[in-house]
């Protein structure tokens, strides 16, 4: 029988080991099911992990994927901290996405400089209002904010299609559900000629940056500190609940609006049914992977857009479904949140030995 | 008139057969959250149940086989996540996310060589004489063996949770793991059990979708039904009966996504869809606006970890 004796003090150790020992396994794991599919295994893990990255477009690529991924994953680790379960954002996104495209498709042709700044504020606007009512309903009424926001999400993606099925469709589109296309002073800017990599990339740089300082310097970051090591404290140093319920949403919204955005405006170009391959949902791992730290989901976003890009290289390569992408996000949240169980118990196996006198 | 009784039998239908996968999902649900035990897993569950069970039937060609794999398949990833939440003590809201988000990855894998497969449904069990019954006789006497055991689980639950001696345990391990624990129950596996009964459940409300409601596997399918289950929970106050009152309320407002256009309402059809969504969104308002009753309602143990002292 496996037994849990908890440690005197958390271990700062494996706060940092357990996402890497949850890699470990996921790839162990990873291994075990190409066998199971038929596949060569050694074969399956270097097309998924290694030649994504073999040359400087596959890196650009990760970029460009990884953007949307930590923009969304910093907003949620907020929320994760204070104990505000947002898992709408992928609906926050397409609102984003909704409130950005409408201007670009409405400007015309010719427009000036202000348009993609405009397009930035309706995109967090958008993912904010999103965010809101669940905040609202939390706030005022009560309602888990779980399942709120996620059935938000649902009512937010048909939304999208209505519009981009109906009054948004593009007139000369061939009957095709996309809008048009946006012009050149409503897309962001490449940086690099021959790839993909665009503005998009010194935002999120900026956006991870002002988190971290936000958390690590303000008041408002302390108060989520405080509220998520230990909400009793927080109660009794007369941090409002609701106050901190409204921001974790809010600026989870605007983030996941943002990211909505810059995916319409930067590698889509056009508002299209599905502006994102389920980004506000593996947020969610990209967050506690990162250990809910801006850091960490810097890098957490690299590591899971590497498994969208590897899931591509796969079905390329070998014929494989897209889907093993999500069982490896699935995994690997699933690995780590087993893994954390050694920051606060040691795992003992067999028997509990009682030394007499020795216990409390 | 011979019509209208028509299109009343078919709406009729529509709600019954939207409902019953919501059913037997909150059902499920509300046994495991009686112990204690939060499981926002559901949604994967059903998933990796409607796969399971529609890939058992096209391989054996018996649809019962294909519910029976379904239930085991649910039961599987329930007991995984009884040995991450029971055993493990992780956070039982991350963890329920994983699931779902494994489920959802691991169902889209297994379901690829079964795209645009079909099957033939599961048949109707007409009740003998009963059937016959005119108008009645097809509403309520000629459904699938699942609609049946629907219905007999909302009665059976509710004996069994409010008027056994097993029921009893199982509320106070609900409520206060920690006295059932003193008087000598084996709380951790009680829970155990909840769980599985739980999946098990889950994934048969997806073999109802994959089996009966489409009747095939596509992606996603279950399109939120899990979560919808969970808020119904939440709804029927922790209540069998009044989990039946409202799956057969969801299921009335599926008609209106199914049938809308055809009864000439002129609404674009995704707003139509968003209406079981916007639906649960304002019953969970409704439902939880009065904190003082929701939490007399609620388990009280619901979603805390428990760790035997010895």
């Amino acid at each position: 029988m496996l037994r849990l004796e908890p440690r005197p003090q958390a271990s700062r150790a494996m706060i940092y080991l357990s996402p890497l020992l949850a890699l470990l396994l996921t790839l162990g794991s990873g291994f075990v099911i190409f066998r199971l599919l038929g596949v060569d295994a050694g074969q399956a893990l270097y097309a998924f992990f290694i030649q994504p990255l073999s040359d400087g477009y596959g890196v650009s690529e990760l970029l460009v994927k990884a953007v949307p991924l930590v923009l969304i994953g910093v907003g949620l680790a907020v929320g994760f901290r204070a104990n505000v379960w947002n898992i709408g954002a992928e609906g926050q996104l397409a609102m984003g996405a909704v409130f950005a495209g409408g201007l670009a498709i409405w400007v015309p042709e010719e427009s000036g400089v202000w348009v993609l700044p405009a397009m930035l504020l309706l995109g967090m606007l958008g993912g904010m209002l999103w965010a809101a009512i669940p905040a609202l309903l939390r706030t005022r009424y009560n309602a888990n904010e779980i399942l709120t926001s996620l059935m938000l999400s649902y009512v937010a993606l048909l939304f999208l299609s209505y519009l981009v099925h109906g009054p948004w469709r593009d007139p000369e589109g061939f009957n095709f559900p996309e809008s048009k296309l946006f012009a050149a002073s409503a897309t962001l800017p490449i940086l690099l000629d021959g790839t993909r990599l665009h503005l998009g990339l010194p935002i999120a740089m900026a956006v991870v940056a002002g988190v971290w300082v936000m958390l690590a310097r303000t008041l408002v970051g302390f108060q989520v500190r405080v509220v998520g090591a230990s909400p009793r404290a927080a109660q009794f140093a007369g941090f409002r609940e609701r106050a901190m319920i409204w921001f974790a949403l809010l600026l989870a919204g605007a983030l996941a609006g943002l990211a909505g955005m810059i995916e319409v405006a930067g590698p889509i170009g056009q508002l299209v049914p599905q502006v994102s391959p389920g980004y506000g949902f593996t947020a969610i791992i990209v967050a506690f992977v990162g250990r809910l730290h801006p850091a960490g989901v810097t890098a957490a976003g690299l590591l899971l857009a590497l498994s969208y890009l590897g899931g591509e290289n796969l079905q390329i390569e070998m014929g494989l479904p897209q889907a093993v992408t999500g069982v490896f996000q699935g995994m690997l949240l699933f690995y780590l949140l087993a893994c954390d169980v050694m920051i606060h118990y040691r795992v003992r196996i067999g028997r509990p030995r009682v030394i007499e006198g020795a216990r409390r | 008139m011979n019509e209208t009784l028509l299109v009343l039998q078919a709406a009729c239908l529509t709600i019954i057969g939207a409902a019953t996968p919501l059913l037997f999902a909150a059902l499920g649900e509300l046994v495991t959250e009686r112990a204690g035990v939060l499981n926002l897993g559901l949604e994967g569950m059903m998933l990796i149940g409607a796969v399971a069970a529609f890939a058992a039937t096209v391989v054996s060609g018996n649809p019962y086989l294909g519910v029976l794999l379904g239930a085991l398949a649910g039961a599987l990833m329930a007991l995984l996540h009884g040995i991450m939440v029971l055993t493990l003590l992780t956070n039982q809201v991350a963890t329920g996310l994983a699931m779902t988000l494994f489920g959802v990855g691991l169902s889209a894998l297994l379901g690829a060589g079964f795209v645009g497969v079909t099957v033939a449904p599961l048949p109707a069990l007409p009740v003998p004489l009963l059937a016959s019954l005119p108008l009645l006789g097809p509403l309520l006497f000629e459904h699938n063996l699942l609609v049946y055991l629907s219905l007999l689980l909302v009665v059976g639950l509710s004996l069994f949770i409010c008027r056994t001696r097993a029921g009893l345990i199982l509320r106070a391990v609900g409520e206060s793991p920690s006295s059932a624990h003193a008087l000598g129950y084996p709380v951790i596996r009680i829970r155990y059990l909840a769980l599985l009964f739980g999946g098990a459940m889950a994934g048969v409300g997806g073999a109802y979708l994959s089996l009966v409601y489409t009747p095939m596997w596509s992606e996603n399918m279950t399109a939120g039904r899990g979560w919808v289950a969970l808020a119904l929970v939440v709804f029927a106050s922790w209540r069998p009966g009044r989990a039946l009152l409202g799956a057969y309320m969801f299921g009335g407002v599926t008609i209106l996504q199914l049938h809308g256009q055809g009864m000439g309402l002129s609404i674009p059809s995704q707003f139509l869809s968003m209406l079981p969504y916007l639906a649960t969104v304002l019953v969970l308002v409704l439902i939880s606006r009065d904190g003082v009753k929701l939490r007399e309602n609620r388990p009280a143990s619901l979603g805390l970890l428990f760790r035997p002292s010895s």
